[in-house]
C-alpha cells in the first residue's frame, strides 16, 4: 500500500459518503435481500433426510444512487453483485426489500402502472455482447426494438432516422444498420448495446460487467464512450464489475461487496485512497498493476467461503487477521460507510493515504 | 555460455483452411534464461496461445509448425518424432493450462493422478512417489497435503485445483513450464496467491517460465521479460519495466495507455486504439498494425518492419529504423487522442 503514490486526504474523520441529501435520491435500495432454493430434490430428501437449503445471494444490501453519478458494485464471484443489478432492474424478484427508482417503487404492486413508465428509463447492458443480440436480428431492427416497444416514434422513415442517429452515437456507421451481430467484433456489438440501451432515451442504465469479455484497447474505447455518453446525456449508471482498475476509472461511488453484503461503501477517489475495511485492503493490495511493477504485496489469506454455509458474525472473519470473537458471533452493521467491528471499535487505525 | 532453456528462431505456424493458408505465426524469435519468466501479452487472436501449444508440440491439424526452429537447452525439438516428442512433453516441460477443471481428470483422486506422472517421468516406486506427491502439494501451499492427496478434484476450489495443476507441472522437475492464462478464471485474491507461487517456483527451482496471458497487470508483477504480440508478430520485447513504464511500439505505448491502472489519474480519458486487431484471413500488407497506428506512413503499408534493437529492447516499427531518414519525421512522441469513431 506505501507505493501507491495518491494524493493525501485527511484522516480518521467519518466517511462523508453519506451525505444528507436535499431530495430523495435517484435510485434507493433499501434493505435488499435475495436467497435461492438450493435443496435436493424432494425425493432425495426424503430418502436421504436432508433439510431445505438456501443460498443468500444477497443478503440486506442497501444504498443510494444519485442522478448523473456513476455508482459501482465490486467484488468477486459469489458476491452478489449481479443478483443485486437484476433485482434493480426488475428482472428477478427480492425475498425482501425495497428498491425505488424516481420515486417509484419497482417492488410494490401498488405502483404497476407507475413502474410501467419508468421502464422506458431504466436500460441495462450485459456482460455478452455475443448473447444479448438477437442474431436473427438485424441491427436496425435491434436498435429500434426500444423505440417501438415504448410506441416513442411514429413512421417509419423517423425511426429509421433515429436508428441512425443512435449508432453514430456510439461510434458506428448508419448504413451498419443493415447487417447482423455476426458481422461486428466484440467490441462493436457492445457498442451496439449501448444503442438500443440509449434508444428509448434511459436515464438509468444497470452495466453488468460491461467490458469484461473485451479485450484492453477496446475495452477502453467502451469505457471511454460510456463516459462521453454520460457527460452528455447526464446519465445514471449503475456499473458492475470485478475489476478494481476499471471501476476506478469509472465511479464516482463505489460498494464493495463480500457474500452478498456490502462491507465498505465510499467515495471513489477516497476508497482506493484510504481503505478501511480489511476485505477491501486485501483486494486492492491483490490486484495486479501495470504501474506496479516488482512491488512487494502482502499474502492474502483463503478464499471466499461457500456461501450456502457462510460463517457466522462477518463472514469475512476467517480470513481476516484482526477477527476476535464478536466478529465471529456478530453481524457488524454497515456505519460510517463500513462493516466492520474492527473499524468501529478502533482496533485497527485506518492508514494514512500513502 | 550455456544456451537459454528455451530458444525460438523464425518461428511460423499455419492453419491450412477452406478459405486458405492462415498464418497465426508469423517468424518470432525469443529466448527464456534460466529461471526467467518471458511474459507474452497480447489481445485475443495475436497468436500467444499458439506460441504456447507450438513449443510444447501440441498444434493439431489443420495446423502445422510451417518454419523455424525450438530448442530446448539447445537440443532442436521441434523436429523429433511423436513418441521422442511426449517424453519431452511433461518431463522437461510442464503446462498449466487456464481451466484447471479441465485439465484434472473428475473421476481418478488428486493423488492418484500425481502419482501416475511421476512414474512416468521417474523410478520411484508406489510409496515413494506418493511420499513425493505429498511434498509437492506442500510445496505449491495446499493445507493438509497428506489428508487431501485423497480427494477428488470437484472437492478442490478453483484456487486450489490450479495448485494442484501447478504441482502436476512440477512433478518431474521440468526446465520449462509454460504457464497460459494461469490466472484468468480465478479471482483477483487468488489470483494474486498464484502469481507468487509461481514467482517463487522460477526464483527456487530455476524453473524458466514462460506467462501467456492478456492480463498486463499479471505481466508487469510477475514476468522479468515481456513480449508484446499483434497479429502473429512480436512487436515489441525486452524487460518488463521498461516495456510498460516506456514502450517504444506505438501499439504497445497504445495498449499500457489503455489499461486503466490504479495509480493513474483516475480522470485521465484512456488512450484508445481505434479499431481492432486484424482477422488472420485479413492481416494488412507491411506491418499489421498500419491501419490502426497514429503514425503509419506510406512505408508501414507495404514493407514488414524487421525488429530493431534499441538498448535492451527489440521493437518491429520502421519509425526506429536509423536507416530511414523520413522516420524521424513521423515520430510525434504523444499518442494524440483519436476519435470515437471506428473507420470501418
Amino acid at each position: 500500500m506505501s507505493s501507491s503514490p495518491t494524493a493525501p486526504t485527511p484522516t480518521g474523520t467519518a466517511a462523508p459518503a453519506q451525505a444528507p441529501l436535499v431530495q430523495a435520491p435517484f435510485v434507493q435500495v433499501k434493505d435488499l435481500r435475495r436467497s435461492f432454493d438450493v435443496s435436493k430434490p424432494w425425493l432425495n430428501r426424503v430418502l436421504e433426510g436432508g433439510e431445505k437449503q438456501y443460498l443468500k445471494a444477497v443478503d440486506g444490501v442497501s444504498f443510494d444512487i444519485a442522478k448523473g453519478e456513476t455508482f459501482a458494485l465490486v467484488g468477486e464471484s459469489g458476491s452478489g453483485k449481479s443478483t443485486v443489478a437484476r433485482m434493480v432492474v426488475g428482472l428477478l424478484s427480492p425475498s425482501a426489500g425495497e428498491v425505488t427508482i424516481d420515486g417509484v417503487s419497482m417492488t410494490n404492486a401498488a405502483f404497476s402502472a407507475e413502474r410501467q413508465r419508468l421502464r422506458r428509463r431504466i436500460q441495462m447492458i450485459f456482460q455478452d455482447p455475443y448473447a444479448s443480440l438477437n442474431p436473427r436480428w438485424g441491427v436496425d431492427r435491434i436498435v429500434a426494438e426500444p423505440i417501438r416497444a415504448f410506441d416513442l416514434i411514429q413512421g417509419e422513415a423517423d425511426i429509421r432516422a433515429r436508428v441512425g442517429e443512435l449508432l453514430t452515437l456510439v461510434g458506428l456507421h448508419p448504413d451498419d444498420g443493415k447487417k447482423y451481430p455476426h458481422e461486428f467484433s466484440g467490441g462493436q456489438r457492445q457498442r451496439i448495446a449501448i444503442a438500443r440501451a440509449l434508444a428509448s432515451n434511459a436515464e438509468f442504465i444497470v452495466c453488468d460487467e460491461p467490458t469484461s469479455a473485451l479485450d484492453v484497447s477496446v475495452q477502453a474505447q467502451i469505457l471511454n464512450l460510456m463516459r462521453d455518453l454520460q457527460d452528455r446525456f447526464g446519465l445514471t449508471y449503475l456499473f458492475i464489475s470485478h475489476n478494481l482498475a476499471v471501476v476506478r476509472h469509472m465511479a464516482t461511488r463505489i460498494g464493495v461487496m463480500y457474500l452478498g453484503r456490502i462491507v465498505e461503501i465510499s467515495g471513489g477517489r477516497e476508497l482506493f485512497a484510504q481503505p478501511k475495511h480489511p476485505y477491501t485492503r486485501m483486494l486492492l493490495d491483490a490486484v495486479p498493476d501495470v504501474g506496479m511493477t516488482g512491488r512487494q504485496r502482502i499474502p492474502v489469506k483463503g478464499e471466499i467461503p461457500n456461501p450456502i454455509n457462510p460463517p457466522t458474525g462477518c463472514t469475512f472473519n476467517p480470513r481476516c487477521p484482526f477477527a476476535n470473537e464478536r466478529c465471529r458471533a456478530e453481524v457488524p452493521p454497515l456505519a460510517e460507510g463500513v462493516a466492520c467491528h474492527a473499524v468501529h471499535e478502533r482496533r485497527i487505525t485506518i492508514p494514512a493515504a500513502a | 555460455m550455456t544456451p537459454p532453456v528455451l530458444s525460438v528462431r523464425d518461428l511460423r505456424v499455419e492453419f491450412v483452411t477452406r478459405r486458405g493458408v492462415l498464418k497465426a505465426i508469423d517468424g518470432i524469435s525469443f529466448d527464456i534464461a534460466k529461471g526467467e519468466v518471458l511474459g507474452v501479452v497480447g489481445e485475443s487472436g495475436a497468436g500467444k496461445s499458439v506460441t504456447g501449444s507450438a513449443v510444447i508440440g501440441l498444434i493439431d491439424p489443420p495446423g502445422r509448425i510451417a518454419g523455424g526452429e525450438i530448442r530446448l537447452s539447445g537440443t532442436r525439438i521441434d523436429n523429433l518424432p511423436p513418441e521422442e516428442l511426449r517424453r519431452v512433453r511433461g518431463k522437461r516441460i510442464g503446462m498449466i493450462f487456464q481451466d484447471p477443471l479441465t485439465s484434472l481428470n473428475p473421476l481418478y483422486r488428486v493423488g492418484e493422478q500425481l502419482v501416475e506422472t511421476i512414474q512416468t517421468h521417474t523410478n520411484l516406486s508406489g510409496a515413494a512417489a506418493r511420499k513425493r506427491a505429498i511434498d509437492l502439494l506442500a510445496e505449491v501451499g495446499i493445507p493438509a497435503p497428506d489428508r487431501r492427496i485423497d480427494g477428488y478434484p470437484h472437492e478442490f476450489s478453483g484456487g486450489m485445483r490450479q495448485r494442484v495443476v501447478i504441482a502436476l507441472a512440477l512433478c518431474a522437475e521440468p526446465e520449462l513450464i509454460i504457464a497460459d492464462e494461469p490466472t484468468t478464471a480465478l479471482d483477483v485474491s487468488v489470483q494474486a496467491q498464484i502469481i507468487a507461487l509461481l514467482k517463487r517456483l522460477g526464483r527456487e527451482r530455476g524453473t524458466a517460465i514462460m506467462l501467456v496471458t492478456h492480463d498486463m497487470g499479471v505481466i508487469a508483477e510477475t514476468a522479468d521479460r515481456v513480449a508484446v504480440m499483434y497479429s502473429g508478430r512480436i512487436a515489441e520485447i525486452g524487460p518488463v519495466r521498461d516495456v510498460v513504464m516506456n514502450p517504444l511500439h506505438p501499439y504497445a505505448r497504445g495498449l499500457m495507455g489503455a489499461i486503466p491502472s490504479l495509480v493513474q489519474d483516475a480522470d485521465a480519458r484512456l488512450v484508445q486504439i481505434p479499431g481492432s486487431m486484424p482477422r488472420l484471413s485479413a492481416i494488412p500488407p507491411g506491418c499489421p498494425f498500419h491501419p490502426r497506428c497514429p503514425h503509419a506512413w506510406e512505408r508501414c503499408t507495404r514493407d514488414r518492419p524487421e525488429p530493431i534493437q534499441r538498448s535492451e529492447h527489440r521493437v518491429a516499427c520502421h519509425l526506429y529504423d536509423a536507416n530511414d531518414p523520413t522516420a524521424a519525421a513521423h515520430k510525434i512522441h504523444t499518442h494524440a487522442p483519436l476519435e470515437a469513431g471506428i473507420p470501418s
